[in-house]
């Protein structure tokens, strides 16, 4: 890393598990997933907070990886694409739906577009079709035209109903 | 659709894409993922002058910084070949003595990381020597004109057609392509209606959503590159000849790409990444940005002048059309997007003369290439539009006037090619019920239909291995890159019906120059006829050579031993493909290797490798208060063949069309002036969910008429080449009003609707690119 730049701590949860770090204070929060952490399912592409393809949870609510200071995280919970499914290994019912679905063809803006899904269904556990196109608005997909996902967010909607 | 020729198993069916579960979890590594011990990152300085000699470039300062292992400039290549090109070699590794757009690679700083790398580009001057520059292809055709390339230039191995070299011959032409067949001349002299225009098919941008990427090594066993690119092994050509190696010693890995579209074939970073990597005497990456990716690849813009005609029976009687493509700074691949625009101009219609004239023209601007659909969308604004006007002008139907004039199945449409190998006229009636073509609309609602037939499959050679192990698993090596289109999953399906083995036993390796076998490229839809025909002969292999190890180990004549799914039977006795392995072998995980090269022969001898056809219908409404115009409606008919998998043959299709409708309503790169000003996404709109149409039709036609695999033909692009004027012919017919340019963006439609109540033509084509009256109309 840089020269010069003074370190400071960061201490945060991801994925449930306590993290500690020093990190120079411009790191963006998918700079210190991807790069300290290793943590690569969050992917970054337009870097202006348009596409979503880097959203992540903090404290349950979707961001922009990309232009969030890591800093912001501190003392908050973090949830990426690798916390989603079950510790055994069992898919999460979105990302089951979206396997089932088709909802993804070449899978980059699929990590931030499941998360941002799943914050969606925090707040709405049955979102009609018109929500949840409004509420995907910050989410692009440039493979799909879409469809697919809304038909996944619905089924997982659905699963994750009758689990409940 | 006629009845199947036999019972599938795994083929034909939905199954879950083999690469579902690492996609959703984020295991899927991407070449963005890709770290290296001991690896270095690269930034690059850009030019900031459109056509300018470089005068000196002064680096001392930068090489100083801590943390700076090399600097790289265009005169610090001593020892590699530095220009490349697959159709020409006019593309410096940095620029050489002079820079031809704003945002061409000067400088390339390595350093320890990023941050680092692009602070010392700061301390680097460069003395530019400014040049006039031409910015459109009307300043880049007129007398006297700058000149971008002045050498000559020999034709690229991998270029894809006959035609002679038209760059560096003393002229901004970049390539030249001709398409006559009868006497155009003489039939619109005898025509009873002709209809004329000047259309204009802007400048896009693929976003694919991983921009550009490259590692790369260098060292002994020579050079590696790990890299996002649809065409690795045409990239591992370009590469070995930068570095003069034997291609065994340049070995290109792809993981999975975030998404290609036609931007990532041929080369793009991968020979500045080597460069960088064998200067710093360490592994390098070079990650683009979204703003860098626009000013690698951007789609040629086209302007096209048509005309077409009719007789007295409302038959088509001639075309003719004169395209220029605006090119750009380098060749890229668009001497192909050239020659398959004048392929593709005339459209899949019984058409008795045809003078198509086509020129792509190097400008001062960002280097064009390939384009999901290459060449055809640029066309089709024009020719779908026409086909609309004309009908109009004669008093008939636009559905009808196409049934009437589109070419049967099996009809020789295009000279000297293959006969038409779909039913695009039973395609179009799909479309029309799907659409409710006959039912009424409200006003300010339109529907259109549109249809496109592209010579598709490029040139076919392609080979895959497929390893039945021991224990009867397989494992699939194919030079095929998973773009996303899916190919990973159809190569596993067809070796899972030809071997007779669950999906899951299926493991696909690729791409990796270095283990899996040739395959020209993927792209021009071409992956799931000849790989997917390939695995299937190589399969077949497999299973010849495991029937005669059957007859070996059960001591018999080959005759005597009948294939069954996954084994064989000789009276009695059944064996599975493992019993034969272990008792041929006698211990585990023997193996059998089934090979199969594909070359233009036989059924593959006769151009295109297969028609790839478009097929869809929209409904638009209208608010003439704001021009927005709104898709609500989309009905698509993929004619593949037969569908290997049809969920994913039908997401290609609505992604292809998705992507269409992005270019026909919303983007457009824009220059002003020198300076591309929209390479962001902040600034340049594509789709989103709330553009989502209400309604949407997906069929296919599954007639096995192409030369793939059980019939298959390739799918993915076909969709995105007629909607553009779909969507304009649409707005006529809802408002009365014709553009002849998009994206249909609210203000030119509002503009244009205002124009026609105060009776004014409005919005022609623009005859030269205005950029301040372009950015006023954007």
């Amino acid at each position: 890393m840089s020269e010069g730049i003074p370190l400071f701590p960061l201490s945060f949860e991801v994925n449930g598990r306590a993290v500690e770090l020093e990190i120079e204070p411009q790191e963006s929060l998918a700079e210190v997933l991807r790069n300290r952490l290793n943590l690569t399912g969050t992917k970054v592409s337009c870097e202006v907070q348009v596409c979503g393809a880097c959203t992540v949870l903090v404290d349950g609510l979707p961001v922009s990886a990309c232009t969030f200071l890591a800093y912001e995280a501190r003392n908050k919970k973090v949830l990426t694409i690798e916390g989603l499914a079950a510790p055994d290994g069992t898919l999460h019912p979105l990302q089951q739906a979206f396997v089932d679905e088709s909802a993804f063809q070449c899978g980059f803006c699929t990590p931030g577009m499941i998360l941002a899904a799943r914050a969606l269904l925090e707040e709405r556990p049955l979102p009609t079709e018109e929500e949840i196109r409004a509420s995907m608005d910050g989410n692009i997909c440039r493979c799909t035209g879409y469809l697919p996902i809304v038909h996944a967010i619905q089924k997982a909607a659905q699963a994750l109903r009758s689990r409940s | 659709m006629s009845e199947k020729k036999r019972e599938f198993y795994v083929v034909n069916h939905s199954v879950p894409r083999g690469d579902g579960v690492a996609k959703v979890t984020g295991q899927a590594k991407y070449a963005s993922d890709v770290v290296l011990p001991g690896m270095a990152y690269a930034k690059l300085l850009r030019s900031p002058y459109a056509h300018a000699r470089i005068l000196s470039i002064k680096v001392g300062e930068a090489e100083a910084q801590p943390g700076v292992f090399a600097v790289l400039t265009g005169d610090r290549l001593e020892g590699l070949n530095p220009y490349y090109g697959h159709a020409v070699k006019d593309h410096p590794v940095l620029a050489m003595g002079k820079v031809r757009y704003v945002g061409e690679p000067v400088v390339a700083v390595v350093a320890v990381d990023e941050r680092t790398a692009f602070q010392a580009l700061d301390h680097i001057t460069v003395q530019y020597e400014e040049m006039p520059a031409v910015l459109s292809v009307e300043q880049a055709l007129a007398k006297g004109a700058p000149i971008l390339h002045e050498r000559t230039f020999a034709a690229g191995g991998f270029r894809g057609f006959e035609a002679d070299v038209s760059a560096g011959r003393g002229t901004n032409i970049c390539q030249e392509a001709h398409v006559t067949w009868g006497d155009a001349d003489k039939a619109f002299a005898e025509a009873a209606a002709v209809v004329e225009g000047e259309y204009y098919y802007p400048m896009a941008y693929a976003y694919a959503m991983e921009p550009y990427v490259c590692v790369a090594e260098v060292n002994e066993s020579g050079v590696t590159c790990y890299s996002s690119c649809q065409h690795p092994f045409i990239v591992r050509h370009d590469v070995a000849g930068v570095f003069n190696l034997p291609v065994s010693k340049v070995r290109l890995v792809v993981p999975f790409v975030g998404g290609g579209y036609g931007s990532k074939s041929y080369t793009k970073i991968e020979p500045l990444t080597a460069a960088c990597a064998w200067k710093a005497r360490r592994p390098v990456k070079l990650q683009l940005s979204v703003e860098e990716a626009v000013l690698t690849t951007r789609s040629d813009d086209a302007l096209v002048r048509e005309r077409t005609a009719v007789d007295a029976q409302g038959k088509l009687l001639a075309r003719q059309a004169t395209i220029y493509l605006n090119t750009g700074a380098y060749a890229e691949n668009s001497p192909l997007v050239c020659e398959k625009a004048a392929n593709r101009a005339a459209g899949p219609y019984r058409i008795p003369n045809a003078r198509i004239d086509c020129y792509g023209v190097y400008t001062n601007t960002a280097p064009a290439s390939s384009f999901r659909g290459f060449g055809s969308a640029q066309v089709t604004l024009a020719a779908e539009s026409q086909i609309d006007e004309i009908a109009e002008k004669i008093g008939q139907d636009p559905l009808a006037f196409r049934l009437a004039n589109v070419a049967e199945r099996g009809e020789v449409f295009f000279p000297k090619s293959r006969p038409l190998d779909g039913d695009l006229k039973s395609d179009l009636k799909k479309v029309a019920d799907l659409l409710g073509w006959d039912k009424p609309l409200p006003k300010g609602k339109g529907r259109a239909v549109g249809c496109t037939a592209s010579d598709a499959g490029a040139y076919p050679v392609t080979s895959a291995a497929v390893r039945v192990h021991g224990d009867g698993s397989v494992s699939v090596l194919t030079g095929s890159t998973e773009l996303g289109q899916g190919s990973h999953t159809i190569v596993a399906q067809i070796a899972a019906e030809e071997i007779g083995v669950p999906f899951e036993k299926v493991r696909v390796v690729g791409s990796d120059t270095a283990i899996t076998p040739f395959d020209r490229s993927t792209g021009a839809s071409r992956t799931t006829t000849l790989m997917g025909r390939a695995v299937l002969e190589a399969c077949q292999d497999a299973v010849s050579q495991m029937r005669a190890m059957a007859a070996d180990v059960l001591r018999c004549p080959v005759e005597e031993v009948t294939l069954m799914r996954g084994g064989v039977q000789r009276g009695a006795d059944r064996l599975d493909w493992s019993q034969v392995l272990a008792r041929y072998f006698g211990l585990p995980d023997g193996e059998v290797l089934g090979r199969a090269y594909l070359r233009k022969a036989g059924d593959l001898s006769q151009l295109p490798v297969f028609w790839e056809l478009g097929c869809l219908g929209v409904q638009v409404s209208v608010d003439e208060e704001t021009g927005r115009v709104h898709l609500e409606k989309l009905a698509v008919v993929g004619d593949v063949g037969l569908a290997i998998n049809p969920a994913l043959a039908e997401g290609q299709d609505l992604g292809a069309a998705t992507m269409g409708m992005g270019i026909g309503l919303y983007e457009e790169l824009i220059y002003d002036g020198e300076q591309l000003v929209n390479n962001s996404l902040l600034d340049y709109r594509v789709p989103r969910f709330s553009d989502l149409p209400e309604e949407l039709h997906l069929a296919l036609t599954e007639n096995q008429d192409g030369v793939g695999p059980y019939g298959a033909k390739g799918g993915g692009e076909g969709s995105l080449n007629p909607i553009s004027s779909a969507l304009v012919n649409a707005l006529y017919r809802a408002t009365g009003v014709r553009l002849r340019r998009v994206p249909l963006l609210p203000e030119r439609v509002w503009r244009a609707l205002r124009d026609a109540r105060h009776g004014r033509e409005s919005c022609p084509a623009p005859t030269k690119q205005d950029a301040k009256s372009r950015r006023e109309a954007g």
